[in-house]
């Protein structure tokens, strides 16, 4: 198939970035979406261009390091498929693909489609540490946890971080992301020592960098890995009873 | 490195009531913006619920609105209870108004650069990416609601004339029906993500139960603006006259 790129070319941070045209051809509908880059990319080199820079790393959608904004929506049009896992049979030939980085004033523009993340990073910082015994291991399963409990969690952590989220709120808020951190652990009996202090300060950190929730869903909507704006709900909650718990305790 | 878009609610460093913590953060303004908003959806169904006297003729109209005078009476002073009634809906216009600005603000600050192609949503519905707008015409509407039925200062109808006829004398008149009309659709289209959203940002979830949220949505603006719909109409149509 032959398709054409419209891609974000931005050479530095500060730098002004505008759309490139590229055409992508003889690609096979079978390989994926950044193996369809790296040709067009191969293509520029041997022109002497400087390739389009991208994030990848796992490309089996289990790190979250890609990402691209593709026609309008983070990770493309395929549901619950992050940017790696996406496949060229989800195009037609002779499609015309508009390609962007993130954008949220919490993962400013590096080069290019690469967006700097840390602000993530900082919001799992603020969930500081998990108290655990230390000794010899213990014996499995010695913590009784129900099933629907364990999945909840389960659910919640199968967060990837990419950022999807941001990208697709039209508020830029990290809503889901930061709900899945903080359930991940609230909801398991291991987590509940730290509950309180862990959700304000994730929370805190989270509005230093993002907009806030409009609940649209479309986060929800664009997660590659179909995270439930559900999370949302419980840590709207929990944030409640942390600020009035943490209250008591200082 | 990313951007600050502010100092977050941990920045503050004196303490404040609980209520005033909250609020320094975007998920406690969320909050009022849930809390009043159901002051609201209380308001919209008593106010259509009240209304619909209108079909009962002039003297049963007149003797509610006489009724709503005497509230709590006499217990309270006459019109007291209104009074307090009022107030109550002020400060929750001033703090959904508030908040929603504050929030509005934040959140164009989290995106100062927008998407240069074209975005396509996926589920955000027109309800949900126009509550700003929709907010407005519901405000500029009420302004408006208020100098004609309450205080009277463009109402069409004669000086002294009773709360029935000021009615009627609106609704006559096709250009304020049609306003009024226009504006009960905005309203329709921001009750129909303000009562979902509420459950959201007030934390009431549960996998059971949440499909319910639409239907109610729904059905309470279906109920709501259907029967403020309705008013004009019947004027205009001459069933109410
Ligand atoms: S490259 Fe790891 S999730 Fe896509």
């Amino acid at each position: 198939m032959n398709l054409t790129l419209r891609v974000w070319r931005q050479a530095g941070p500060d730098a002004p970035g505008r759309f490139e045209t590229y055409q992508a051809a003889d690609i096979s509908p079978d390989s994926s979406f950044l193996e369809m880059l790296d040709l067009v990319n191969e293509g520029l080199i041997e022109q002497g261009e400087e390739p389009i820079e991208f994030m990848h790393d796992c490309r089996e959608g289990i790190c979250g390091t890609c990402g691209i904004m593709i026609n309008g929506q983070a990770h493309g049009p395929a549901s619950q498929t992050a940017t790696c896992q996406l496949h060229m049979r989800t195009f037609s030939d002779g499609d015309e693909l508009v390609l962007e980085p993130w954008r949220a004033s919490g993962f400013p523009v590096l080069k290019d489609l690469v967006v700097d993340r840390s602000a993530f990073d900082h919001i799992v910082e603020a969930g500081g540490y998990v108290t655990v015994d230390t000794g010899s291991a213990p014996d499995a399963n010695l913590i009784p946890i129900p099933k629907d409990t364990a999945d909840l969690a389960m659910d919640a952590a199968a967060c990837i971080g990419c950022g999807a989220c941001v990208a697709a709120c039209p508020n830029g808020a990290a809503q889901l992301f930061t709900s899945a951190k903080i359930a991940h652990l609230n909801s398991l009996p291991q987590g509940q020592a730290e509950r309180y202090q862990r959700t304000e300060s994730m929370v805190d950190v989270m509005e230093e960098y993002f907009g806030s929730c409009t609940n649209m869903g479309e986060c929800e909507a664009a997660c590659p890995k179909g995270i439930s704006i559900d999370f949302i709900a419980m840590m709207n909650k929990d944030y409640r009873k942390a600020k009035f718990q943490n209250r008591r305790s200082a | 490195m990313a951007t600050k878009v502010s100092d977050g609610p941990g920045a503050a460093t004196r303490r404040a009531p609980f209520v005033v913590e909250l609020y320094r953060s975007a998920l406690g303004k969320k909050y009022v913006m849930a809390i009043t908003g159901i002051v609201f959806m209380g308001y919209v169904l008593a106010h259509m619920l009240g209304n619909l006297k209108l079909y009962q003729g002039a003297e049963e109209f007149n003797e509610y609105a006489e009724f709503l005078r005497q509230l709590l009476y006499p217990i309270l002073p006459e019109s007291a209870t209104l009074n307090i009634l009022r107030l109550v809906l002020l400060l929750s216009l001033v703090g959904h108004v508030v908040a929603a600005a504050q929030l509005t603000a934040m959140n164009r600050k989290a995106r100062p650069e927008r998407y240069q192609g074209k975005r396509d949503y996926v589920v955000a519905d027109f309800a949900a990416r126009t509550m700003r707008w929709t907010g407005v015409i519901v405000l500029l509407f009420l302004v408006y609601h208020l100098a004609d039925l309450t205080w009277g200062w463009v109402n069409p109808a004669p000086e002294g004339a009773s709360v029935y006829d000021k009615v009627i004398a609106s609704f006559s008149v096709p250009a304020i029906s049609a306003f009024y009309l226009a504006a009960n659709l905005a309203l329709g289209v921001h009750l129909y993500h303000g009562v979902w959203s509420l459950f959201q940002s007030m934390g009431w979830n549960n996998r059971r139960f949440n499909h319910w949220r639409r239907t109610l949505a729904i059905g309470f603006t279906v109920v709501v603006v259907g029967g403020n719909l309705s008013f004009p109409i019947a004027v205009l149509t001459g069933i109410i006259d």
